[in-house]
């Protein structure tokens, strides 16, 4: 059993069965009261970040959790193949757990997923990604619109405003944390 | 040949120098005495939240603990009839790692006999306007007088919520303190707090009104201070000791001795007196702006 002593970033505990990352974290104490941890952390499933006090001492349960790397093979119906670089054990997520992650997954791209109690709960892909431009319209020098970006799809499937230069074909490096084009990628 | 020079380090040496030399000339100039008590003492404070350090001879026999604070010695200095006392010295509490804890840290008591309260915050307002200036951080929202409020109207404001509800869960009290009182507390100027409930007197007597004759000072959040009107009353005394002994061993925590000789001078007589005890460490990182006292000291334990 662990107690908030081991509270660090990172740390995960279950709260009521869910699992709980560490965010942030204070030790608080009235110089004549009880002293407490006060803590920022993520809820697993869901990504929510909430707050939570915990009086000093308090026993918490560690979450059985794990982090995997694995290589994103192909898709299968809804869902999506993925292989552990180590065991070479496969499994599978629904499109609808990986949510946007989907359109960061390529072939061979190398991800890791948690585990918890040996269930996956989520993916982290590479910060950023290398996606072919499948679509966009062209973009014209001296475009009146006043516009100074456009959409263009992407050969997963993910949408994003690119600089009018961009054109069908154009590799682009794209930030997987918030979805935006970083650069055109030569060659 | 000499390593290349550190200047954060050495700027937290000179302002802490500064700080220091500043804090010992505003005592002098108002007749106070310097005075060192013991860091290793016989009774630590019995506060139920406070984990002392004990001390051992090298071949195990127990030999006292680390002062959680120069309270009780400078309080018998009273009874022998010192009127302005002060002390700057390290104290130790074992339990406190923090933002705004350290477990050695440098502490700040003054005592006034033949005073009250109202002349300890009268004494605070000043010396913090003081310092700042001497550490050329002047701010017009340091001038005296603060702004004062007592508990109950803390808990009012920032929660909603009574004080005679709370006192009744020490624990749910502090839960609400820590997390929606204390953080919104001093965040324009240094604020007082007064009026804590009895049962949180510790060693401050009580007014007529039923209320501990205690205040702390808060600063952007962050309590800097706890000073009383001075519980005077050996009989009183002993029947708090006694009750945070009950409460130690209640909680399973360490039940230190109660300090006869403290009280044998009580009993002999103290003088209504006020005091304070101030954190220089939290004080300091407060006028520099600094987010933590870790940040102006030179050895905090993670770079010791």
């Amino acid at each position: 059993m662990a107690d908030t002593s081991d509270i660090k970033k990172g740390f995960k505990m279950l709260i009521d069965g869910v699992p709980f990352a560490v965010v942030d974290h204070q030790f608080v104490k009235p110089g004549k009261g009880q002293a407490f941890i006060r803590t920022r952390i993520k809820n697993m499933m869901t990504g929510a970040v909430i707050d939570r006090t915990f009086k000093s001492g308090e026993k918490l349960e560690k979450a059985d959790t794990e982090e995997r790397t694995m290589q994103y093979l192909y898709p299968e119906g809804d869902a999506r193949v993925f292989m552990d670089t180590q065991s070479y054990e496969q499994i599978s997520l629904s499109n609808e757990q990986l949510g946007d992650n989907v359109y960061y997954l390529l072939d061979g791209t190398e991800v890791d997923i948690m585990l918890f109690e040996g269930r996956p709960i989520g993916v982290t892909p590479p910060t950023f990604v290398e996606l072919l431009v499948s679509e966009t319209e062209p973009g014209f020098k001296g475009d009146s619109s006043g516009n100074t970006t456009k959409p263009a799809t992407c050969e997963t499937g993910l949408q994003v405003n690119v600089p009018l230069f961009v054109n069908t074909g154009d590799k682009l490096k794209v930030d997987t944390r918030t979805g935006d084009y970083v650069e055109r990628v030569k060659g | 040949m000499a390593a290349p020079a550190d200047p954060a380090v050495l700027q937290v040496l000179a302002l802490r120098a500064v700080l220091l030399g500043s804090i010992r000339r505003f005592f002098e100039e108002r007749e106070f005495l310097e005075v060192e008590t013991p860091a290793i003492v016989p009774c630590p404070g019995l506060d139920v939240h406070l984990a002392a350090f004990e001390v051992r001879a090298p071949k195990g026999e127990p030999v006292g603990w680390l002062a959680t604070s120069p309270e009780y010695q400078m309080k018998r200095l009273l009874s022998a009839g010192a009127e302005r006392i002060f002390q700057l010295c390290r104290s130790y509490r074992a339990e406190e790692h923090g933002r705004h804890h350290e477990r050695e840290f440098t502490m700040l008591e003054w005592y006034r006999a033949n005073a009250t309260s109202d002349d300890v915050i009268r004494d605070t307002e000043e010396l913090v306007a003081f310092v700042a200036s001497a550490l050329d951080q002047p701010a017009p929202e340091l001038q005296p007088p603060w702004q004062r409020l007592t508990v109950d109207e803390a808990l009012q404001f920032h929660a909603n919520a009574a004080l005679d509800t709370l006192v009744q869960d020490e624990e749910q009290f502090f839960r609400v303190w820590v997390e929606e009182v204390q953080p919104r507390l001093g965040n324009e100027r240094p604020i007082i707090v007064t009026d804590w409930p009895s049962s949180m007197a510790s060693l401050a007597r009580l007014k007529p009104n039923g209320m501990a004759d205690r205040f702390e000072v808060f600063f952007r959040g962050v309590e800097l201070c706890n000073g009383f009107g001075e519980l005077t009353d050996a009989t009183e005394q002993r029947r708090r000791f006694q009750r945070d002994q009950a409460e130690r061993r209640a909680a399973g925590a360490p039940i230190y001795p109660i300090d006869e000789r403290f009280l044998d001078d009580l009993e002999r007589g103290m003088p209504e007196s006020g005091g304070n005890a101030l954190g220089v460490d939290r004080l300091l990182m407060l006028l520099l702006g600094a987010d933590s006292i870790q940040a102006v000291m030179p050895f905090p334990e993670e770079r010791l």
